[in-house]
């Protein structure tokens, strides 16, 4: 028979550990979703002299992996004295790779929207800001949702990486239990099994609204 | 008021260590991007076989895949196939993760590719008298190819900053390993870490022009 040593309260350490990597996903799309909406309307809207910069510096956090990101963001806040407990580290770094991703997404969904329909809002007396609010937001998000509904996924997956900065997420607890316990293809698999059960259903409906509010069919 | 002192000489003597760590890191993207690209096509076509069984399997990795992290599929080499007696290197298991996690996001890219090559062309050929793996061969691969190139592209950019995990699992030969190993021996965290990422960065957009250099030539019509 199978038999394992993994009790009940291990299971709960699991589940404290899944909590923090939810917590940790939660803050930094909130976080990142925010700054890439105003960075996104600044690649679009302000010119070549904020937006240039802009997109070099968010390049940057795409093209470096983002565990050298959290190594050195850890070390810039020990440089300038800041005191950070991991957490906030972590949510800091990954908010900022999140707004970097949400740019490109919020850059896309607005430049969707055909500029005649703008023009023509513009003409009927609304303001830059009732513009955004009325025609370019509600538009603009049917096409961004899909594509930030898997960056949410993808940060949720890459949150793994902050247990290099001591934080116990979920990946960290298994592997605490792994030592603990020495059986990791089992624990190993409960882990996957909690991520793919987080994960999988919300890629679905991502993928469902993607068919769904595909603008050409 | 900053009271810590750069120490960038120390981080600059240590380069060419650096470099070499970059060949390496270079070394295992390419050959996990070679293995992700042959499983991803056999995955395909196993989808596209009709058979219950191995279109199940092909499903199946690639959900796997996608929707837990690299790292998890990493650890899972390395950690998780010790169970079986298989006890992998740093290297092979790190390979073994980022092809693993390769292989299902390419097949999903080829099957996306796939779906936007109309029926009608794999007819024609077929009515031209190929075989079904004739026709898939010569008319939808090299179409699926290129539409499939673009997004293959960024997924060999992703192997790259994957294969910085590696160190996670005690990896200390490619360029993330190096560093910390060098990072363990002075404590120069952020300068050795800074030139780290801009040489992931510089890789990173190397690989990228290339690419696109590459897809001009061979897309050009």
């Amino acid at each position: 028979m199978f038999d394992t040593s993994l009790t009940l309260a291990d299971l709960g350490f699991l589940a404290q550990g899944a909590a923090m990597t939810l917590a940790v996903t939660a803050v930094s799309v909130i976080a990142g979703t925010i700054l890439g909406i105003v960075f996104g309307v600044i690649r679009n809207q302000a010119g070549p002299y904020w937006s240039i910069p802009l997109t070099f510096l968010l390049d940057v956090f795409r093209s470096v992996p983002l565990l050298i990101q959290l190594v050195l963001g850890n070390a810039a806040q020990s440089i300038f004295k800041l005191g950070w407990p991991p957490f906030t580290t972590s949510c800091v770094v990954l908010s900022l790779y999140t707004a970097a991703y949400c740019t490109e997404i919020v850059r896309g969904g607005i430049s969707s929207v055909p500029a005649t329909t703008r023009r023509a809002a513009r003409s009927l007396g609304l303001t830059w800001w009732q513009d955004m609010r009325y025609i370019v937001a509600p538009l603009a998000t049917r096409v961004s949702l899909p594509a930030w509904i898997g960056l949410t996924l993808g940060v949720m997956k890459d949150s793994a990486l902050v247990l290099w900065l001591g934080l116990i997420e979920l990946l960290r607890a298994s592997q605490i239990l792994v030592t603990r316990l020495q059986e990791p293809l089992f624990i190993l698999i409960i882990c996957g099994a909690i991520y793919f059960i987080i994960s999988f259903p919300v890629a679905r409906l991502g993928g469902y609204l993607e068919k769904r509010w595909s603008p050409n069919d | 008021m900053i009271s810590y002192s750069f120490h960038w000489n120390q981080a600059f003597k240590a380069l060419p260590q650096m470099l070499d760590g970059a060949l390496v890191t270079l070394q295992i993207a390419i050959l996990s991007m070679v293995v992700g690209l042959a499983v991803a096509l056999a995955l395909t076509l196993f989808r596209l076989s009709g058979n219950r069984a191995l279109s199940g399997f092909a499903t199946g990795w690639v959900e796997i895949a996608r929707n837990t992290p690299a790292l998890f599929q990493i650890y899972m080499a390395h950690f998780g196939l010790g169970n079986f007696g298989i006890h992998l290197s740093p290297y092979t298991a790190l390979l073994v993760g980022i092809a693993f996690n390769n292989a299902g996001y390419l097949a999903e890219n080829f099957r996306g590719a796939l779906k936007a090559i109309p029926d009608t062309q794999a007819r024609a050929g077929r009515s031209l008298g190929m075989t079904p793996l004739q026709a898939f061969r010569y008319i939808v691969l090299p179409q699926m190819l290129r539409v499939a190139f673009l997004p293959a592209t960024n997924q060999m950019v992703w192997a790259i900053l994957m294969t910085s995990l590696g160190v996670t699992v005690g990896m200390n030969t490619d360029l993330a390993g190096v560093t910390q190993e060098l990072n363990a021996r002075s404590f120069r965290t952020f300068e050795f870490f800074a030139i780290a990422a801009v040489i992931y960065y510089l890789i990173a957009k190397a690989v990228t022009l290339i690419a696109r250099l590459f897809a001009a030539r061979m897309f050009r019509y």
